[in-house]
């Protein structure tokens, strides 16, 4: 049943929180969350969403995203390399199937692996529960078997979900949600069982929304990642601020934009007090520091 | 409703492409190609010329440009036309200023109503790819399949005949294929299509009539994509162009040699505004010096001796 409000987090008041103290007086947890995917040529139909623009097989399309995986994710990898940023990747589980190569060089760094699903074009929505668990628990075992790595991270595939998704997440072990854009910090998530936090993932800075969608140059994606760092470096004065940027190596990865993608990279790594971090040691840095605080908080928000 | 069981089912989930057209490749850890002279780019311009009929029918994929207003839509068929009158002209102004070479993608139906860009496209030793018949016959699936072998032996032999040259190229309308498309072409001698965005370097493609190959038709820094859906201002089109170059360049002296390619389209690049743009990055590459202006086929054939 379609809700006013799916309840997930309660409202807490921007400024005057718990102060979240990252590792080593860091003022900002950035981190970088490539979307290493695959869309199929000719993916089975969901009644929600039709996954080409044109009938397929839709040659143009496939192929632009194909372009990540073949050219664009081993620029993208040599510039992270070069400015020591690690990536946390939000993986279509299949990719590792298809291209073992692509999962190999993110496992031999160190990369962290979190869910993007099994594919790109297979969405979530219209799973009942059962079906929902059960693809969890594929996706779960794959990242197991490529990275040997627990599966933490969760940003739906294609941003597709279902009214439960969260729920399950939590029952499966997964501690962090990317799909909840309605702050700048992290914050708990209101789950039926365990424990849930949603971390800051980008649509304001997302290379998608940005340089596909957008129409922005590579020269104002780099301005745009700048203001983004400089705002919440400022007020990260006043209390651990996170900030994510999301990729796509069929887009960051294209050669006009490589240039733009490094200065930005230079830019963030050039200052001090930033936190370099994976996803999950942010998850897991607020869930054993800032958790209890942020939920008394909010309890003592409710009562006054 | 629940999802059916058959949509957790992967049938292709294993190490390859979801698909047998070709096979994956990493881009940098192929064999380095050197091109004549050891240049480190090889510019390859591929100017199209595409009809838009006044009564092209408002149906399937609309094609970039395609007219979408109320019929007799003569705002959208007369600026598609001054591309084919007056921009074109430019463009070829352009490109003998400066010595080089193109690969004409052309509508077969264009080439039998303005010889005269034929008889040019000729003059300057440019190569002719087909482009389909005309901008209104999109390639998709749920066309016949004898219908659309029609297709596309109408555009190759009509280009063939009026041009004189073999055509060996092919470039899909809108880059839209049907699932039969690369069969077909190859079928009438095809050697390389243009359709496949996905690559920096050309690679082989299987079809049920032998190999062919898909040559990078750089989309991205197409003015399709950067003019007409980006709408970048000429400068910011210099930029991205020779910033898409520059790396490329680089890139060369350790991956071997690499490939700019030019996607420019008469109706949007050879207007006044732009062409100087178009000039200017002409212009930026041939003073870095080390680029190897060519056709589509001469590129293909250097690459291909080298494998």
């Amino acid at each position: 049943m379609p809700v006013e409000d799916p309840g997930l987090y309660d409202y807490l008041p921007y400024y005057d929180r718990p102060k979240i103290e990252w590792p080593n007086g860091a003022r900002l947890a950035f981190w970088c969350a490539p979307n290493i995917e695959h869309y199929e040529l000719d993916p089975p139909p969901n009644p929600s969403r039709t996954p080409w623009p044109r009938p397929v097989p839709d040659v143009l399309h496939y192929a632009s995203r194909d372009y990540g995986n073949r050219a664009g994710i081993w620029r993208m990898m040599a510039a992270m390399d070069r400015y020591g940023v690690r990536g946390s990747i939000s993986l279509n589980v299949a990719v590792c199937d298809h291209f073992p190569d692509v999962a190999r060089a993110c496992s031999e760094r160190g990369w962290e692996f979190f869910s993007h699903g099994v594919y790109n074009t297979r969405y979530t929505y219209n799973m009942s529960e059962e079906q929902e668990r059960a693809f969890i628990e594929d996706v779960k075992a794959s990242i197991f078997k490529w990275s040997g790595q627990q599966l933490s991270g969760w940003l739906a595939p294609a941003l597709t979900l279902t009214e439960r998704t969260m729920d399950l997440l939590a029952e499966a072990g997964v501690t962090y949600t990317l799909d909840l854009f309605h702050d700048d910090q992290p914050l708990p998530v209101n789950v039926r069982k365990g424990r849930l936090i949603s971390v800051p993932y980008s649509l304001e800075i997302n290379d998608f929304t940005t340089l596909f969608q957008g129409n922005c140059t590579p020269r104002d994606y780099t301005d745009t990642i700048k203001a983004q760092f400089d705002r919440l470096y400022m007020e990260g004065a006043e209390g651990g601020r996170v900030m994510c940027l999301p990729l796509h190596p069929f887009l960051v990865g294209q050669p006009h934009r490589m240039k733009q993608f490094e200065e930005a990279l230079d830019y963030i790594t050039s200052h001090d007090g930033v936190w370099l971090a994976t996803g999950r040691e942010i998850a897991t840095h607020y869930l054993t520091h800032c958790y209890d605080a942020f939920v008394a908080a909010i309890a003592a928000h409710k009562k006054a | 409703m629940p999802l059916p069981s058959t949509y957790f089912e992967y049938p292709f989930r294993r190490p390859g492409m979801d698909h047998a057209r070709y096979a994956y490749s990493n881009l940098f850890e192929r064999k380095p190609v050197r091109w004549p002279r050891g240049a480190p780019v090889a510019l390859w311009i591929v100017p199209t010329l595409e009809f838009f009929p006044l009564d092209m029918a408002p149906k399937g994929v609309k094609p970039p440009g395609g007219l979408d207003r109320p019929y007799p839509d003569f705002w959208n068929y007369t600026l598609r036309d001054y591309g084919n009158r007056v921009g074109a002209a430019r463009i070829f102004r352009a490109l003998e200023a400066r010595g080089l070479k193109a690969s004409v993608a052309m509508s077969s139906r264009l080439a039998e109503r303005y010889p005269h860009l034929l008889q040019e496209a000729n003059r300057l030793d440019f190569e002719i790819v087909g482009h389909g018949i005309d901008m209104q016959h999109v390639h998709t699936s749920g066309i016949a399949a004898e219908t659309e072998r029609d297709w596309v032996r109408q555009s190759f032999h009509t280009l063939r005949r009026l041009s004189g040259q073999e055509v060996k190229g092919w470039y899909s309308p809108a880059y839209s294929e049907s699932h039969d498309t690369l069969d077909l072409v190859a079928a009438e001698g095809c050697e390389y299509v243009c359709d496949w965005v996905n690559d920096d370097m050309p690679y082989r493609l299987e079809t049920k009539a032998g190999p062919i190959h898909a040559m990078p038709h750089a989309y991205e820094i197409s003015d399709l994509q950067l003019f007409h859906f980006y709408k970048y201002k000429p400068a910011q089109f210099v930029e991205q162009v020779m910033d898409h170059f520059e790396l490329l360049y680089r890139e060369a002296a350790t991956s071997g040699g690499r490939i700019v390619a030019l996607s420019l389209r008469p109706w949007i690049s050879g207007v006044p505004h732009r062409i100087a743009a178009v000039e200017q990055v002409l212009e930026a590459m041939l003073r870095r010096g080390g680029v190897w202006s060519a056709s589509g086929r001469e590129i293909l054939a250097a690459w291909k001796a080298q494998q």
